[in-house]
């Protein structure tokens, strides 16, 4: 049997999907990891972001960070948090993945707030809007498809690097992959490739979620510029 | 001599140690050449692919959508579900792995040749075509000089991208650094072997990028400023 049709064998056994540890039980550790992960992110990047947008300082910083957690294998923070005061289990796994989700929250946020349009500014502040007012009621609106666009790269990635939760034990459909790697690849290749498959059909799935949403949040007159000139961008920073 | 070492108390476990790099330095130069070779490799390969992909992306616009939609799904699996797929395939070596950290080079240096390509004005396009220069002559000569600073950059994100990823092989047992980092998590969470893999991943990743650098300098003198992003 060739590891495809294994794979298929593998996926028709409704208990691969039932069991404990099976599918859909580490979909669910999947999912939760990463919502999690990604709302933390949130949390962190966004003030910090939009903070430094609204105030123009501190681009220099955003780049350097997204340079440094570039560089950061995602597996050594994965080991090291759990050896701190964070502990075993699906703690450290969470703010790894956080830590990994910062960056192009961040990045996207500063530049979102940074693309306003001066002239828009300075009409703001002309009708007498307070530093405060002018955030909520005219830049923050205008960077919502950037803040999307952040969010939509940040949760594919979180998404895609808890797989690699598995080689700390971590949760997660990697594990079944892990799994078929433990049995060996004549006996574990069709468990493997169903694993694989699983991941990679995941980080798609959410990737094409939040493609509508970013859609969804993006007022129609900047749709049809918007998303090609934001990723570049986007990419821009990370350079 | 045995015995009083038994009874010392507690041996610790340290963050860091020379003792341990002493000890291990065969185990550490033998990770790190496995990773430095990964790397090179698979950027050189995805090179290799990536820039006659872009130019002709660039020559045939239609095709530029289906190009960068292709490479952006591939780059979308995640890292362990790509090796997932070709281990079966290609065994448990350094095939497995090349061939997944090409792929995912491949989006980043694409995505940063058509933008170098795309940035070269106009009237230099138009100066060239009056001169007499062909569609190769263009491209050899003044194209892609001119888009140098698009390729370096795409070169050193993929570059560094791609040292992280090397860790991610130690799943079929070539990982690079990978192998200290997680070997060490294994065995009973030797804090200094996983240190010394990980801060040896990062310093070859600055190190690397780095030279890249210095390269884009060197090749580009007219054009200073792009080079230095």
């Amino acid at each position: 049997m060739n590891p495809v049709e294994q794979a298929v064998v593998w996926l028709n056994d409704p208990l691969n999907w039932t069991n404990p540890g099976g599918v859909l039980d580490r979909l669910g550790e999947h999912l939760f990891i990463s919502a999690v992960a990604v709302a933390l992110g949130c949390l962190v990047a966004w003030p910090v972001g939009l903070y430094l947008g609204h105030t123009g300082r501190g681009g220099a910083a955003v780049v350097l960070i997204s340079n440094v957690t570039l560089a950061i294998p995602t597996i050594a923070l994965l080991t090291i948090l759990p050896l701190t005061f964070l502990g075993f289990g699906q703690r450290p796994v969470i703010i790894a993945l956080a830590v990994f989700a910062v960056p192009p929250l961040l990045a996207n946020a500063y530049t979102g707030l940074r693309e306003v349009h001066p002239e828009v500014r300075d009409a703001a502040r002309g009708m007498g809007l307070s530093g405060p007012q002018l955030l909520r009621r005219v830049e923050l609106p205008l960077a919502v498809p950037y803040l999307a666009a952040g969010f939509r790269t940040a949760a594919v990635q979180v998404v895609a690097t808890a797989a690699l939760a598995s080689f700390v034990n971590g949760g997660g459909l990697g594990q079944i992959i892990s799994a078929g790697f433990g049995l060996g690849i004549a006996t574990g290749g069709g468990q493997i490739l169903a694993g694989g498959l699983l991941v990679a059909l995941l980080a798609l799935a959410v990737e094409g979620v939040l493609a509508l949403l970013e859609r969804l949040v993006t007022p129609r007159p900047l749709r049809r510029t918007g998303g090609r000139a934001r990723r570049r961008a986007a990419a821009a920073g990370q350079a | 001599m045995s015995f009083r070492l038994a009874y010392r108390d507690d041996p610790g476990n340290p963050w860091f140690s020379w003792q341990y790099v002493r000890d291990n330095s065969d185990t550490i130069v033998a990770a790190l050449r496995e990773h430095a070779t990964l790397t090179v490799q698979a950027v050189l390969i995805a090179t290799l692919l990536a820039v006659p992909l872009a130019v002709l992306a660039y020559w045939f616009r239609p095709l530029t959508g289906p190009i960068l939609a292709l490479s952006g799904v591939l780059y979308t699996i995640p890292s362990l579900g790509l090796f997932a797929f070709i281990a079966p395939y290609l065994g448990l070596g350094t095939t497995t792995v090349l061939v997944g950290l090409v792929l995912y080079a491949l989006l980043l240096i694409i995505r940063n040749v058509l933008v170098g390509l795309d940035q070269v004005p106009a009237e230099v396009h138009d100066a060239a075509a009056g001169m007499g220069y062909g569609r190769w002559g263009r491209l050899l000569r003044i194209e892609l000089p001119l888009a140098l600073p698009g390729i370096v950059t795409g070169l050193r994100l993929a570059t560094v991208s791609t040292v992280a990823l090397v860790t991610v092989g130690v799943l079929v047992g070539h990982g690079g650094l990978g192998q200290l980092i997680i070997g060490g998590f294994r065995n009973n969470t030797y804090k200094a072997e996983i240190v010394t893999g990980a801060v040896l991943t990062v310093v070859l990743a600055l190190l690397l990028d780095l030279v890249l650098a210095a390269a884009g300098r060197l090749l580009t003198p007219w054009h200073r400023r792009g080079a230095s992003r």
